[in-house]
C-alpha cells in the first residue's frame, strides 16, 4: 500500500518535482529519483554519516529523514559545493591534504565540515573535533580529514 | 618545455583519483544502475543451526512488483563456489551452497533470494518468504569437541601442522617455561561502503557482465566463467570505484553468484546492495582464534622453542580462501626472532557463525598478539627488561636472507633484508623511550595507571607469481597504463601514474591508469596481501622502460643521435647534449607509428608496450609500534595517549599514500583492541549487527600516530626496490595496546584476550581474571 | 533496510494533529518529530507504524521561553537550540553542558527534546535530565489536555504513560535557584554513544551544609530516575570527599541494573558508584 505525494526538492539551486512514495528516505530519492548519487548510503541508521546532506542550511543525516518531510526545503549536497570547475576550499583542502582514500565517506564529510562551519565560522577548534567525530572513516584513521578541516576552515574565515 | 628531470618516484604528489571522489561523481556499486534491471533482496536464516523442513514463497511471489523468488531448487546447475587456489578435495564438502541447501548453519545464511521492482518491495516481499527450520544446537566454541557439519564430515574438516626442530627437547633442558592462553576477538574489515553486485547479460553479445568487482577481477572472471560454463571472453567484470576493500571484499560470494545467475536467466539486469545489517552478519568475518601457546627459554632468555596449539574459528562454512589464514597464521608466528624449534597445530574449526577469512595482515595481526604477549611473559618470568629479551632474540642483519622450512601462501618463508634491532632503535628514539619511562613513572606515583608496550613484527607483501601491464601513448601524448590490477581507494592509480611517469620521462598527469578491468587486459592479480605496487608496481615500470626503449629508437632515427643520448623529459624527447635543441614529442611519435603511415618501416605500429615482472619470492618488511596508554581503573575505560609506528617500506613510492595506509591500518587495528568484536549467544544468535553495537572508533577515539617510515633496506627481489605497506598499520596494535595496559596496571600478563572492554578489564583489576 | 510502508499525513495545527491521532493511534499510528530515534527503528522493521503523523509543520510547537519559573519547551525545539544556554543561570548552563553529550551534531539538528522524552530510551540524557529536575509534561488528545510528572511519565524501557492518542506538546523544566551546583558525568565506549551510566546531580550549599540534592542516575536501569537513597545520603551533610562516597554508595546499591551479553549488572552498580562520585566532586564548591 504505496502512499504516493507530490513533492518538490530544491538541490543545489535545481528543483526536482517527484512523486514518491511516502516511505522513501531522502537520501535514496535524492540517489535514485533525483539522479545526484554522489551522498552515500552507509549504514541506513543514522550512525556513519555518509550520507550527510545540508537541508535548509543544517546538517542532517538524509538516511533519517523521509523526502516527503523535506518537499519545499533547499539542500545541498557534494555535487553543489564546486563553483563551476573551481573548487569549494574544504574540497581543495581535502585533496591538498590527502584527507580522502576510498573516498567513500567524502561527501559526508565535506558537507558535514561546511555546514557546521557556515552556521558557526567560529567554533572553536576541540567543538570542530567534536562535530567530525560525527561521521565514520574506515580508511583514513581521521588524522589527514581533521587536517584538512581545519586547514578550509581558515581559508573561510578569512574570506 | 621543461628540461630538468624531475624524480617523481618518491615525491608525495596529490593522487589521481581525488578529483571526481570530492565533486561527487564517484562510482560505486550503488550508483551503478540499468534501464529494466530488477533489485535483488536474499532472505536469510534466522536459525544459526537447523534442518529446513520447507520454503514457503507463495506469498511472496503474489506482492506486486516481485518478478521471482528463487530457492536452491531452482539453481540446481550452479555449483557451490569453490576455493581461489583451486580444487582442494579433503575441503569441498565444506564448501557452502549458493542458497542453503537442506541445512543452515549460521545466522544470515542466505536461503532464498527475491528479484523485483525496486529495494523497498524486495524488502517487503523478502519478508513474506516463510522458512520453516527445526532448530539445533549451536557449536559457538572452536576449542569444544567438534560436531557434525554432515553426514560423515564433523566440524573439523583438517588439522594444520608446521614447524621444526624437536620441540619436545628444547621443552626438557629449558631453563624457564612460559604458558599462556589467548584470545583474538572476531572481527572484520566493515568497510564503509557495503558490498554490491550488479550483473547484466548482454544477450546481444552473449557476454554476461558483473560490475562492482573488487580486488580479484581476473580470478573472480574465471571462477565465474567455470560456473557457468561460460568461455572467458563471455564472462567480463567491471571494478568502477570501491569503498574500501580490506580483504573482505571482492572475494566471491553466494550474492555475486546469483545476480549473475538471475541475470544469465532472466535476461535481465540484476542489482544487489548490501544493507549494513546484513553485512555485519554476512560479510567475511576474521581473526578469531584461540592459541594455547608456550615457550622455552635458556638461562639468557634466548627462545630454544615456542609451540602452540591453535584453534581457528572459521564460522559456518570454508569459503574461497579455504585454509590460506590458518596456513598463515602457523607460518608467520615466529616473526623477526630466531627460534631454535617450532610447533604449530591448528585445528580448523567450524562453527555456526558467520564464515571467515582475510582481513588485512590476516594471521599477522593475530601471531603477533600472540607472540609479543609470550615474549613479554617471558621477560617477566627472567625477570628481564621486554627490550633487552627481544633484542636477545631479534635476528640480525646478517642473518639474512634468513629461510625457515615454514609454509606462507604456497611459498617457504624468507625474510630478504632488514634490520630489526635497527627499526626497534628508531621507534624507542622517536618516543624517546628513556624520558618516557621517566615522565610515565613520575605519573604513577601521582596515581595515574599509565604504561606503554612494544611490539616487533614481521609483514609479507608483493607476492607473486606474475603481473603484466601495457603502457601506450596516443597522438597527443596522452598515456595510458591498462593493468589488471585493482584500487579499493588506495591511491593504486596515482602509484602506478608515477611509477610510469618516471621510466617514460611524462608529467604522471598526463598518465591514466585502468584497472579492473578483464575486458581491457587478459590476465590481472587484483590487489592485496600488499602487492599491488610491488607486482603491478614492478610490471608497469617494465612496460614504461619498454615503450622508452621503442620511443628513444624512433627519435633517434629523426633526431639522428644514438637512442643512449637520448632522454625524455615531460613527454619530449631531447638530446641529452643539446637539451634546448631539436626535440620530439611522444605524441608526434605515436603518430609516426601510426599503422597508417607508409613510413613506419618494418616497425610494429604503435607507441605501446606490454612489460612482465615476476617475483620469485614475496617480500618481507616489518616494523615496531610502540603504544602508550592511560587506564583509568574506576571504568577500565582506556586512552591510548600515543603511538609510533616504525615501518621499513624499502622504498616508498608515493610517502603520504603510505603514511595514509599505516594510519588507516593504525585506526583498524586500534578497533580490534578496544572496540570491535562479534558478539554471539550461545544459540549462534549475532549480537553486533548494527553500527551502535558494532564500534568503529571515531576520531575522538585515536590518538595521533607518529610515522617513522623508512627506506633503509630496499629489497633486491624487485627492479624498484620496494616492498609493500598495505598492512604495516595494522598489525602490531593489537599487541601493543595490550602489553601498555598491563604495564599501565602494573599487572604484567593480564591481557589475555582482546578486544579489551571496559568490563573485561575491570574485572582484572577487581582480580576476577578475563569476563 | 527500508522501512515498510505507511500512510503519511502533515498536519498544521495542534487541534488537526490530536485529531489524527485520535482516528489513527489505534490503528498504529505514531507521531514523528525529529525522527533520529524513529526512523532507525523503522529501518531495522522493529516499528513499523501503518501511519505517522508529522508534527514539524505545526504552528506554535518550537516556542522554547521562559514562562515565571519554567522553562517551558514545545514538542518541536531541536537538541540544537540547547547548544548555547536558553537562560541565564545554572538552568541553561546545564542544558548546554548535557546537550553535547547527545550523539552527534547532525542529529542534534533535528531530534527534539519532547521526543526523546516519548520515545523513553533509557540511556537518554533529556529523560534523565526530565527526571532528575522533576520535570512536567503536558499532553494533549482530542480529550483534553493533562499535565504528567516525570516520574510518572517515564515507565520502562520505550515505555511512556502516554495514551497512543496522546501528543507530548510541551516538556517543562523548574528554573534552577541561582546558587544551584551541577555536574553531569556519563560513559561510554566512544563519544556519542548511549551511556552504560550516567548520573546528573544537582544541589545547594547552604551555611556549609548540602541542601536539596538532586541525584539522577540514567542508562542503568529500565528508566532515568532520581535515587532518593543517594540523596538522603548526602543532604545535610558537608559536601566533602567522605559524603559523596556515601552517596555514591548509596545510588550503586539502589541499583536493579540491566544486564545483557555485553554489560554485567555489576558493571553497571559499579559504574555508578563511580559516575556520581565524580559528578559530586565536580559540582563541589
Amino acid at each position: 500500500m504505496t502512499d504516493r505525494h507530490g513533492i518538490t526538492l530544491t538541490i543545489n539551486g535545481r528543483r526536482y518535482s517527484r512523486n514518491i512514495d511516502a516511505r522513501r528516505t531522502l537520501a535514496d530519492v535524492i540517489r535514485d529519483d533525483c539522479g545526484q548519487t554522489g551522498t552515500h548510503v552507509g549504514c541506513e541508521h543514522g550512525v556513519c554519516g555518509a550520507c550527510t546532506v545540508l537541508v535548509d542550511g543544517a546538517p542532517v543525516r538524509a538516511c533519517l529523514m523521509f523526502a516527503v518531510q523535506a518537499d519545499g526545503c533547499e539542500i545541498r549536497t557534494v555535487e553543489g559545493l564546486a563553483n563551476g570547475k573551481e573548487l569549494h576550499p574544504m574540497q581543495r583542502a581535502f585533496v591538498e591534504n590527502f584527507a580522502l582514500q576510498c573516498g567513500f565517506c567524502t561527501p559526508g564529510f565535506l558537507m558535514l565540515a561546511v555546514g557546521v562551519l557556515e552556521r558557526e565560522p567560529d567554533i572553536s577548534d576541540e567543538a570542530l573535533l567534536d562535530v567530525l567525530s560525527s561521521n565514520l572513516c574506515r580508511c583514513t584513521g581521521y588524522a589527514n580529514i581533521v587536517k584538512a578541516v581545519r586547514a578550509a576552515a581558515k581559508e573561510m574565515r578569512a574570506r | 618545455m621543461a628540461t630538468e628531470k624531475t624524480t617523481i618516484i618518491g615525491k608525495s604528489v596529490l593522487r589521481l583519483e581525488d578529483p571526481p571522489l570530492v565533486t561527487g561523481r564517484g562510482r560505486f556499486a550503488g550508483d551503478i544502475s540499468f534501464p529494466h534491471q530488477l533489485h535483488m533482496r536474499v532472505v536469510r536464516s534466522s536459525y544459526a543451526h537447523g534442518r529446513i523442513r520447507s520454503i514457503d514463497t507463495a506469498a511472496a511471489r503474489a506482492l506486486p512488483g516481485v518478478f521471482e523468488v528463487w530457492t536452491a531448487a531452482d539453481i540446481p546447475e550452479v555449483p557451490p563456489i569453490d576455493f581461489r587456489e583451486g580444487r582442494i578435495e579433503k575441503l569441498e564438502p565444506f564448501r557452502q551452497p549458493v542458497l542453503a541447501q537442506g541445512m543452515v548453519r549460521y545466522v544470515g545464511e542466505p536461503v532464498a533470494v527475491v528479484f523485483a521492482d525496486d529495494a523497498y518491495v524486495a524488502e517487503d516481499a523478502a519478508e513474506l518468504v516463510n522458512i520453516d527450520i527445526d532448530d539445533l544446537p549451536a557449536i559457538t566454541d572452536a576449542a569444544a569437541p567438534p560436531g557434525e557439519f554432515s553426514p560423515g564430515h564433523n566440524t573439523e574438516p583438517t588439522v594444520l601442522d608446521q614447524g621444526y626442530g624437536d620441540v619436545e627437547a628444547a621443552f626438557r633442558v629449558a631453563k624457564s617455561v612460559v604458558e599462556l592462553d589467548l584470545s583474538i576477538g572476531r572481527h572484520s574489515g566493515v568497510p564503509l561502503e557495503t558490498r554490491g553486485a550488479i550483473a547484466r547479460y548482454d544477450a546481444s553479445r552473449d557476454v554476461l557482465e558483473l560490475h562492482g568487482a573488487a580486488k580479484v577481477p581476473h580470478r573472480n572472471r574465471e571462477a565465474l566463467a567455470r560456473m557457468f560454463g561460460r568461455s572467458l571472453n563471455a564472462v567480463h567484470v567491471f571494478e568502477s570505484h570501491v569503498g574500501g576493500g580490506f580483504g573482505v571484499r571482492g572475494e566471491l560470494y553466494p550474492e555475486d553468484v546469483l545476480v549473475c545467475a538471475a541475470a544469465l536467466r532472466f535476461e535481465r539486469p540484476i542489482k544487489w546492495i548490501e544493507d549494513r545489517h546484513e553485512h555485519l552478519m554476512t560479510c567475511n568475518h576474521s581473526r578469531q582464534q584461540r592459541h594455547k601457546v608456550r615457550a622455552a627459554v635458556d638461562a639468557e632468555g634466548r627462545l630454544l622453542a615456542i609451540d602452540d596449539v591453535i584453534y581457528h574459528d572459521q564460522g559456518a562454512y570454508v569459503r574461497t580462501h579455504a585454509t590460506r589464514v590458518a596456513m598463515m597464521t602457523c607460518g608467520i608466528l615466529p616473526g623477526p626472532y630466531r627460534i631454535g624449534a617450532y610447533r604449530a597445530v591448528c585445528h580448523y574449526r567450524l562453527t555456526n557463525k558467520t564464515p571467515a577469512a582475510t582481513y588485512r595482515a590476516p594471521g599477522r595481526y593475530e601471531t603477533t598478539f600472540v607472540r609479543e604477549r609470550l615474549m613479554d611473559a617471558v621477560a617477566e618470568k627472567l625477570g628481564m627488561d621486554r627490550l633487552e629479551l627481544r633484542r636477545r632474540n631479534l635476528l640480525k642483519t646478517e642473518d639474512l636472507p634468513y629461510a625457515l622450512p615454514l609454509e606462507v601462501l604456497g611459498e617457504e618463508v624468507e625474510y630478504d633484508t632488514g634490520d630489526y634491532a635497527g627499526l626497534l632503535d628508531k621507534a624507542l628514539e622517536r618516543i624517546k623511550w628513556t624520558e618516557l619511562q621517566v615522565e610515565l613513572k613520575r605519573r604513577r606515583a601521582a596515581g595515574e595507571a599509565v604504561g606503554a608496550g612494544v611490539a616487533v613484527f614481521i609483514e609479507k607483501s608483493g607476492l607473486g607469481p606474475f603481473d603484466g601491464a601495457r603502457v601506450t601513448v596516443d597522438p597527443n601524448g596522452a598515456v595510458e597504463v591498462i593493468t589488471g590490477g585493482a584500487s579499493v581507494g588506495q591511491g593504486f592509480e596515482t602509484a602506478m601514474a608515477q611509477i610510469c611517469a618516471e621510466a617514460l620521462g611524462v608529467d604522471y598527469r598526463r598518465v591514466r591508469v585502468t584497472h579492473g578491468r578483464t575486458d581491457r587486459i587478459e590476465y590481472g592479480i587484483g590487489a592485496h596481501a600488499s602487492r599491488a605496487t610491488v607486482m603491478t608496481g614492478n610490471a608497469t615500470h617494465a612496460a614504461a622502460l619498454n615503450v622508452r626503449a621503442k620511443a628513444l629508437d624512433l627519435a633517434g632515427e629523426l633526431l639522428q643521435a644514438p637512442a643512449e643520448g637520448l632522454d625524455i623529459v615531460d613527454g619530449q624527447v631531447i638530446r641529452k647534449d643539446a637539451p634546448q635543441g631539436p626535440s620530439i614529442s611522444l605524441g608526434e611519435l605515436s603518430t609516426r607509428l601510426s599503422p597508417t603511415r607508409k613510413d613506419i618501416k618494418g616497425r610494429d605500429p604503435g607507441l605501446a608496450a606490454d612489460g612482465w615482472f615476476h617475483a620469485e619470492h614475496q617480500v618481507y618488511p616489518y616494523g615496531v609500534h610502540i603504544a602508550v596508554a592511560r587506564v583509568d581503573r574506576d571504568t577500565g575505560g582506556v586512552r591510548i595517549e600515543r603511538f609510533v609506528i616504525a615501518y621499513d617500506i624499502g622504498r616508498a613510492i608515493n610517502p603520504k599514500l603510505v603514511e595514509g595506509q599505516i594510519v588507516g591500518g593504525f585506526a583498524q587495528g586500534f578497533g580490534g583492541a578496544l572496540l570491535e568484536e562479534f558478539v554471539y549467544d550461545e544459540r549462534g544468535q549475532p549480537q553486533s549487527v548494527t553500527f551502535a553495537d558494532y564500534l568503529l572508533p571515531t576520531v575522538r577515539e585515536l590518538p595521533e600516530v607518529d610515522v617513522v617510515l623508512r627506506e633503509d633496506y630496499t629489497t633486491p627481489r624487485n627492479p624498484l626496490g620496494i616492498k609493500g605497506a598495505g598492512e604495516a598499520g595494522v598489525t602490531g596494535v593489537g599487541a601493543a595496546i595490550a602489553a601498555a595496559i598491563d604495564d599501565a596496571i602494573g599487572m604484567p600478563g593480564a591481557v589475555t584476550r582482546l578486544p579489551v572492554t571496559p568490563q573485561r578489564l575491570k574485572q582484572i583489576l577487581k582480580g576476577k581474571g578475563q569476563a | 533496510m527500508k522501512p515498510a510502508s505507511f500512510q503519511y499525513h502533515r498536519p498544521k495545527t495542534v487541534d488537526e494533529a490530536v485529531a489524527l491521532l485520535a482516528k489513527l493511534a489505534p490503528e498504529d499510528g505514531r507521531v514523528l518529530a525529529g525522527g533520529q530515534s524513529l526512523v532507525p527503528t523503522m529501518a531495522f522493521r522493529l516499528a513499523r507504524p501503518a501511519h505517522l503523523v508529522d508534527i514539524n509543520g505545526v504552528a506554535g510547537l518550537d516556542r522554547l521561553a521562559v514562562d515565571s519559573d519554567t522553562l517551558s519547551i514545545g514538542a518541536c525545539v531541536r537538541h540544537a537550540a540547547f547548544h548555547r544556554p536558553v537562560t541565564d543561570g545554572p538552568l541553561g548552563r546545564l542544558l548546554a553542558e548535557v546537550v553535547h553529550h547527545i550523539a552527534h551534531y547532525p542529529i542534534r539538528m533535528r531530534g527534539t527534546f519532547c521526543g526523546s522524552l516519548a520515545h523513553a530510551d533509557p540511556a537518554s540524557e533529556w529523560c534523565l535530565v526530565a527526571a532528575t529536575l522533576d520535570a512536567t509534561l503536558t499532553a494533549k488528545s482530542a480529550r483534553g489536555v493533562r499535565s504528567i510528572a516525570a516520574e510518572d511519565f517515564l515507565a520502562g524501557v520505550m515505555t511512556t504513560t502516554l495514551e497512543p492518542d496522546e501528543l507530548l506538546i510541551e516538556a517543562r523544566l523548574p528554573v534552577l535557584p541561582a546558587d544551584t551546583r551541577f555536574a553531569f558525568q556519563e560513559f561510554n565506549r566512544r563519544a556519542g554513544d548511549f551511556a552504560l551510566a550516567m548520573t546528573l546531580v544537582t544541589y545547594q550549599v547552604d551555611r556549609g551544609r548540602v541542601t536539596n540534592a538532586h541525584i539522577g542516575v540514567g542508562g542503568a536501569e529500565d528508566r532515568p530516575r532520581r535515587i532518593a537513597a543517594a540523596e538522603q545520603a548526602l543532604n545535610d551533610r558537608a559536601p566533602d570527599a567522605a559524603a559523596f562516597a556515601a552517596a555514591a554508595d548509596a545510588a550503586a546499591a539502589a541499583m536493579d541494573p540491566m544486564e545483557d551479553i555485553n554489560t554485567s549488572a555489576e558493571y553497571r552498580r559499579d559504574l555508578v558508584r563511580t559516575l556520581v562520585r565524580r559528578a559530586l566532586e565536580q559540582a563541589a564548591p
